[in-house]
Parts: structure tokens; sequence; C-alpha cells
């Protein structure tokens, strides 16, 4: 496969980052050749948008530019907001007068001829499902799953074309296909809350809460996420709604490129499986360990 | 010759940004013209008296009347100069209303434009030859496409006003849409004791034949004499022999298929007959389904059938019908929710159509009248209605209003509320339209005295807890989000235009709209017709219409029907093409073009090919005359000298540029 740019985004580097170090060790496993976007920085993330569209493209396009620099014309990027951003910046760039606005304000003008997709995308659309297949060796047999893909993974569709925006499946196939049995879970696109766990953690309380509820309803020994700042809210903040609710969750909350790297052996260490707030410990206990070939 | 021009002021209409006294003045200076005048309202009776006059006191020979398009009145006035003794094609309009005094603002500007298509009129008026339109007879027979409700009403009406009629359905049994229905709105009657009898009529009129399981395979001829080949798809039954025992069914061992007429809520028998009251009541094979047909093993039927009127090998039969006029009557269909995926997309069985509620609530549906869910079989306690499922809503490229929904909607609450006492209704709605007779009475009753609960918001999304949905959406009085749990969702599902409609269409030559609707020949004036003489609607194949609407237009197309075979002859329009025999070298190219197969060759008297144009197949479009290398088909009224003459007319060559 073609190289593609990688864009860990800021979270990779701190609260997410066993999201970026796992994501790095699965796209390794399965020969998806990743080369970090030299010299990048924040793509504006939440704040910058809200003050300035112009301002906030030009960081989400300075990056594509560096992408363009290094001769690629794909960027992946674990992160749901990063993804949002960098394609968002793209889209309103088709617009002449808004690019003009923005590379006036770049060193290297961006031509905006990379497209940006989230590593889901690449792992559903570009590596063969027969090699994931053979490189099984923990098949996830006997645990229950609900695959979350948090509310801006695929939406809105016009500019994410990705996979349904209603009822989007890329991550429950994928799980399907490690052995895990994936559960019709009815709020995969549903917001958790976002970043409103800092100023109204009582809004996060019931919307995540909402979330574990209804997997908990549905059976599901685990979340899986796509996303560092929904995985903060169902997993950090756990003990927060549980006070919040009156509740007891002790829902594990995985990314997902954590389990594929627990399904394909990968090194324990880069799964970063300890850096979990709700201990994962008795869900993973449940995995049918498979038969020794002899 | 000696013209006549006359400037119509249309109140203000045209007067308001147009000086016709200037126009007026100015059209007495063009060639020919003798008189000019202006006047309050030309089509109106001391106007039309006044075209009149004038023709007679001075003598004129031709008439420009300037006022609104030829579509409006040019029949008017061409019966007006027919009336002062001119021939009726002596006779030009100028449209300076929509061309003209509508459209543009400055009167300057405005008066200029008009003078300039008075004097085109003048100058192809000048060219204007007397022309006699031929006299032919019609047939005195009626096709009835479609045997809903509106179909079986305009069959009716034209058996019992004389006219043999020909009512062809698609389906194995006449009774559209309304014969699934249990109640209709707003007197909560029984649709199929209002709907039977009708159906019965149409068995039993010795004036109609009916052909069930049919379809029109293709359209020949024009007004007056269509020439019709119906498609009798095989039944695998001898219709002539089966008498509707039902023994069939009993034994039919294939019956996993989904039941249509049940809105596939159920399956049905490979051998079926679709509901008890079926007209006509006989059985039909679906090919898809049966043993016979698809494995050749099985054969039960035969064995059983008490009459041997089975048989496997039957085909399809073709059947040609002359007719004299044809009425569509095609319905609709209903929207398919799925395109929505907030609703699921079909993977939660409890969210069902209106349809599907309508045969749950039907005493002949799959539960036999009670409300059950399909999932378990239980009984619903909290009822969710959505409205405006496919309706109003431009993401799905219906932007319409279907008209029916609110009032079913409405009915459905009402009956669940007889049907299950301790049930609680919930209504999402965006406005309630109900403009009719008792209509918005009835809405309200079932509110205040059914105690249905009305939200008017948008569903945003339904998921299932448990063994309930959730249904989430916005109350936009209140200003809130609202939860329900519902035990059933009932998607009030809009209407669009029926499956085939289009190819339909195209040979009957009716247009469609932009969602597949057939377009009426004027939205006010003249609501049942269509461009096509001789081709007529009735119902919701025009637009999206509830029962009564349906009723009444298929009367009204009888009734257009009834008038124009009421005339022994039709007069065909002399504004056809016509060959110059001498000039047609016999290539043939015209007949090739000719949309209308109203071009055929034949041999002069020396035995050379060359064309011949039928006049009454001849629609005038002109197409022949463009293919024609030689010139030699000209169309009459609008020949090639006549509209060069209007071109010269608007843009006079400057023949001196030469000398300078």
């Amino acid at each position: 496969m073609a190289k593609i740019a990688y864009y860990p985004g800021c979270s990779g580097l701190g609260t997410s980052v066993e999201y970026d170090s796992s994501t790095r060790a699965v796209c390794r496993a399965l020969q998806v050749d990743l080369v970090d976007v030299e010299d990048w920085s924040c793509c504006g993330s939440s704040p910058a948008h809200t003050v300035n569209h112009v301002l906030s493209a030009a960081l989400s396009a300075r990056n594509l530019a560096q992408v363009e620099g290094m001769g690629l014309d794909q960027v992946a990027t674990p992160c749901p907001s990063c993804l949002t951003n960098l394609r968002t910046a793209a889209h309103k760039m088709a617009h002449q007068d808004f690019r003009d606005q923005v590379n006036a304000l770049l060193d290297i003008p961006c031509r905006t001829n990379v497209e940006t997709k989230s590593v889901l995308q690449v792992f559903d659309e570009q590596v063969d499902p027969q090699l994931i297949l053979s490189k099984v060796v923990n098949p996830l047999t006997g645990i229950k799953i609900a695959c979350y893909y948090g509310c801006i993974m695929n939406r809105p569709p016009v500019l994410m074309r990705f996979d349904d925006h209603e009822n989007p499946m890329a991550m429950d196939r994928l799980m399907c296909a490690l052995g895990a049995e994936v559960l019709p879970f009815p709020l995969k696109v549903e917001c958790c809350g976002a970043s409103y766990g800092i100023p109204r953690g009582d809004i996060v309380a019931r919307l995540s809460g909402k979330l574990l509820d209804a997997a908990r309803r549905l059976g599901a020994d685990c979340l899986v996420t796509a996303c560092p700042l929904c995985q903060m809210n169902l997993d950090l903040r756990q003990g927060q709604i549980n006070r919040a609710l009156g509740e007891n969750f002790q829902m594990p909350v995985f990314y997902y490129t954590q389990l594929m790297g627990y399904a394909l052996g990968l090194d324990r260490t880069e799964l970063g499986l300890n850096k979990l707030c709700v201990d994962p410990h008795r869900v993973l206990g449940k995995i049918k360990q498979p038969v020794p070939v002899k | 010759m000696r013209i006549g021009v006359f400037i119509c002021h249309c109140g203000s209409n045209i007067a308001g940004t147009v000086d016709c006294p200037k126009v007026a003045a100015k059209a007495l200076t063009y060639p020919d013209v003798v008189f000019s005048t202006d006047t309050m309202y030309a089509c109106s009776e001391p106007g039309q008296d006044g075209i009149i006059a004038a023709v007679k006191e001075q003598q004129l020979d031709g008439v420009v009347v300037a006022s609104c398009t030829p579509r409006m009145h040019e029949q008017t006035f061409r019966r007006a100069v027919e009336r002062a003794g001119l021939n009726r094609y002596m006779f030009e309009m100028a449209n300076i209303r929509e061309h003209v005094s509508w459209i543009g603002k400055i009167m300057e500007d405005n008066t200029i434009k008009a003078q300039e298509l008075v004097r085109m009129a003048v100058e192809k008026l000048r060219r204007n030859r007397p022309l006699i339109p031929k006299r032919f007879e019609t047939v005195k027979r009626v096709l009835v496409i479609g045997g809903g409700v509106a179909g079986i009403q305009a069959a009716l009406d034209c058996a019992d006003g004389g006219q043999e009629v020909v009512l062809i359905e698609r389906e194995q049994s006449i009774g559209g849409k309304m014969a699934k229905l249990d109640k209709t709105f707003p007197t909560v009657d029984c649709s199929s004791c209002v709907l039977g009898p009708k159906m019965v009529d149409i068995a039993q009129h010795p004036k109609i034949t009916l052909y069930a399981c049919a379809e029109v395979e293709s359209v020949g001829g024009y007004v007056g004499n269509f020439h019709i080949t119906i498609r009798r798809k095989a039944t695998y039954v001898d219709w002539n022999v089966c008498n509707g025992c039902g023994l069939c069914l009993e034994k039919c061992p294939s019956h996993k298929h989904p039941d249509p007429f049940n809105e596939n809520l159920c399956t049905a028998p490979s051998i079926n007959i679709p509901f008890p009251q079926a007209i006509p009541k006989k059985a039909a094979i679906n090919p898809q389904s049966c043993l016979k047909l698809t494995q050749g093993k099985c054969g039960i039927c035969a064995t059983v059938c008490p009459l041997k009127c089975i048989d496997y090998e039957q085909k399809d039969e073709l059947v040609d019908v002359d007719v004299g006029a044809v009425i569509v009557a095609t319905g609709y269909d209903l929207f398919d929710w799925h395109k929505y995926p907030q609703y699921g997309q079909g993977r939660y069985p409890d969210i069902i159509t209106s349809m599907q509620y309508e045969r749950l609530l039907s005493a002949s549906g799959p539960t036999g009248g009670q409300i059950k869910r399909p999932s378990d079989g239980k009984e619903p306690k909290n009822i969710v209605f959505i409205q405006c499922v496919g309706s109003r809503d431009r993401s799905v490229d219906r932007p319409y209003c279907s008209g029916f929904c609110c009032m079913y909607t409405a009915k459905q609450a009402i009956l669940t509320k007889d049907h299950l006492p301790d049930s609680q209704s919930f209504v999402f709605y965006m406005d309630i339209r109900s403009p009719g007779k008792l209509y918005d009475e009835f809405t309200r009753r079932a509110m205040e005295e059914y105690g249905a609960h009305y939200v008017r918001g948008r569903v945003s999304m339904i998921y299932p807890q448990d063994d309930k949905l959730l249904v989430r959406g916005a109350d936009t009085l209140a200003g809130t989000q609202v939860e329900v749990q519902a035990d059933l969702v009932v998607l009030a599902v809009g209407a669009e235009a029926a499956a085939g409609a289009a190819q339909l269409g195209e040979k009957l030559r009716v247009c469609p709209d932009q969602y597949g609707f057939f377009v009426e020949s004027h939205p006010k004036l003249k609501p049942v017709e269509t461009n096509t003489a001789g081709v007529y609607l009735a119902g919701a194949c025009q637009g999206p219409k509830d029962i009564p609407a349906s009723v009444s237009q298929g009367s009204a197309a009888a009734a257009k029907v009834l008038g124009l075979l009421s005339k022994k002859e039709l007069e065909s329009d002399p504004a056809v093409a016509r060959v110059n025999q001498p000039r047609c070298v016999g290539c043939g190219k015209c007949i090739q073009t000719c949309p209308f197969g109203a071009i055929k060759e034949v041999a002069d008297r020396f035995g050379n090919p060359k064309a011949e144009v039928i006049d009454t197949v001849c629609q005038g479009c002109g197409i022949c005359t463009v293919t024609c290398p030689q010139g030699a088909i000209q169309l009459e009224h609008f020949t090639d000298n006549q509209i060069l003459a209007e071109v010269q007319a608007l843009c006079p060559p400057k023949i001196f540029a030469n000398y300078e």
C-alpha cells in the first residue's frame, strides 16, 4: 500500500496516548505504512472555529500543506475532531475567495489536493479483510461489544462521505471479523456531551449516562469507541456519571485499536490497556483462550 | 387585403404598463391595416360584438387581436370572426399580456414591444389563407386505465351514459388503495362496504368489459380513434371457468410468499384470491413463488380444482381494442420510508406504515381486526403516529403536501381508541391541514374526544429500548425535546407517482410533472383534460387526492368523455403538414422523424415514392418541415413564408448596406 501521512492530533500526545500507540502498532501489523506529518501543528480543535472560520481553516490547512510538501495525497487521523477540522478546511477552500483568504495567512499555500480520512476508514476501505482475518491470533470470542462511533465520525454526510450517517457499520464489521459478538447498539452516533465535560458536567452525565445505560440494557460487556473525547467522557468520567445519576456502571471503554491489537496479539505495552480508568481485565478475562495448536 | 387590429386593455392587466391607444394608432400605419382600435375587454360580449361589427362595416377579411395568450382565448376569437362571416383561420393573436405587460415594468419599452408583436401578427395574417377542417367519426367506446375508486367511478358513469367501457387493472382485483382501507374519514364508515357495491356494479354492468391483470402495451391513433393493445398477463388459471371457490388456496403448499394486499404483514399462498370481495373473484398463480412454475414439481392446485381450470402453460395474451377516448386513473404509490435513516430503515419490526396499520385495523386483515404489533403479537399501549413521512420535505425531494395524511392519521387515532380503550396515541405533526367539509371538526374530535396527544414537531430518531421503541422528537410549541416510550410506531407515509406512470405517460403522450404526476391541461379550468386530445385524467395520478376528490374527478372525466363522444363527428385541426408532391423526392426522412407515425409512403402515378400526411394523425408539430431537405413539406398555417414574414417584420433586412 502507498504511504499514508499520519496526523496524531494533540490528544494523541496526551489524553489518548494509548489510542495513538495502539493505532501505530495495529497499522504496522496490517502493513499500513504511516509517515508522521512533518512539523505538524494543532488543527484548531473546537475553540478555533467558534472564533473565526478563516483562522481555524488556516490552522488545518497548514497541516494539509505540510502533507503536500511530503509528496503524499492522503492523510489519516485517528481523531474524529481533527478529521472534521481537516475535512472542513478543504471543503470550504473549494471556494476561491475563502481559499485566497486562508492562503494569505500561510507561508506555503495549501492546494487542497490531499484527502483526509479516519484511520477507521483506511482499515475499512484499504486493508484486505483476508489479511486481518489471517493475522488474528486471539479471537475476541466470548465478549459482547457495543460499537460507539460518536456524533462526528460520519456526520455531516456531505462532508464525511463515509459509511451510513445514522447507522455506521465499519467498526461493527471490524470487531465481528475479530471474533467478538457485536450487539446492535442503537445509539452509535449519539452525542456523549463532548467538551461540555468541563463547563457543564451535568450534561455529560446525562448524555454519556444514556449511552452507558443503553449498552448495559443490551447486555454489552464493554463499549468500543473511535474518539478520544468520547472515550474520556465515558471512561474517565464514569465515576462522576455514577455519582450524578446514582448508578453503578462498571463498563470498560476501549479504543477499537486496542481490541484490534489485542486480537492480533501485539505487544501489550503498546496497547496501553493500563491507561484505561475502568479496569478492563475482568472483561478481557471473558475472552475464551484459543486452543493451542500442537 | 383589409385587416382590422384590436388592442385589448384587459382592464389594467395590459393597459397598466402598455400605452394601448398608441399601439392601436401605430398599427394603422402597417400595410393592409384599414381599421385599428383599442378596447377594454376584447373577450367580453361587447368586445366580441365590436369585432364583428367592424368586420362587417369595414369589409375586413382578416383580424388581429392583441391581448392574452392564445392558450386562453384563441378559440374565443376564432369563433367570433367566424360569426362575422370570416374563415376562422383568418385571425391572428399577439400576446401582449404574458409576453409584455406582465413581465416588463417600463411603459415606453413595453409599448414598443407590443407594437412589434402586432406588426408580426399583421405580417403573418397577410399570408394566411382560409383552411377548412376535415370531419371524422369517433369510436363509441372508452378505455379506463386503473380500477381504483376514481377509475371505477369514471367507468360506471361512462357506462351509465351509454358508452361501452373497457376497464383495465394491473392487479388481480379492482378496488385499488381504497379496498385496503378499514374505515374512511370523516364519517368513519366501512371502506369496503362503500366500495364493494360499486365493484360489483363494474362486474355486472352489461356495457363494461373488465380486464384485470392487464396493462397497456401500446397506443396508436388519435382522439376518437385510438388503437389500444392490452397485455393480459398470464394468471395460469382459466378465468372463463374459475368460479372463485378457493379450494386451491387452501391446498397450496407454497404459502410463504409475502402478501402484497396485506402490505406484506403476512404471507399468502402462491395461488391466491387477494381478498374476499375481490372483483373479479378469480384465482391467479404467482409465478415467482409457485413450486410448479419455479421447480416443476407440485401441481396440487390442478389436482384439487373441481373445474380443472389451472393451466400452467398459459401465456400472456394481447388484446386489441379501438376506443374513442381514454381515461387515465392509475393512482399513486406510497412513499418508501426507508429513505429516512432516522426511522431505522427496517431494523425494527414495530415501525410500520399507515397502510399496514389499516390492514391491522381491518376485520379482513391478517389479525382479524385486532391491533397486534408485528414483533411479538402483543397489543400496543402507546402508539406514536408520525406525520409528513415523505411529504413537505425537500431533503427527500418531496416538497409537496400529500393532502390526506393529517386526516387518515386522525382517523387512525380515533379507531385506535375504539379498538383499545386503554391505549394512548401520540401524533407528531408539522401543521394540521384539514380543509374540507367536516374535516377540521374531525381532527378536533381526535384530540378532544378521543384524547390523542398531538405534538407539533418532527421526530429525530427512533431506537429500541428493551421491548419498546423510544421516539425522540421536538415539541416546537413548548420549545423542548420530547421522548415517548412507544409500543408501536405508525409512519404516515405520503403519496408519490405510481410505478410505471412514466412509461404509460410516454405511450399516451401525457406529460408527467417533476414528481411524476400527470399534468392537466390547465390547473384551474381544465383539471381533467390533458394536452393530448381525447386523453383525460382522474384521481391521484394527477396529484395526491383523497377519496371524495378522486370520485369527483372520475365523474368529471366521464362527463368530458360523454361530451366528446356525444358528437357524431369530430373536426380535425387543419393546421397540419402537407406535402408538395412534385417537390418530394421520396427520401423518407420525414417518415423516420415523425413522432406520431403520421406520414406514410405512397406512389405517385408514375410509381415514384412520395410522402403523404395522414391528416387526422398529424399533430402539427413541424418536425417534418425542418427535416425535409427539399422544403417539400409545409405546415399549414405556419408555413416557412409566414414565419419568415414575422421574422422580417421584427428585423427588417438592411438591403441598403450593400450600396454604401
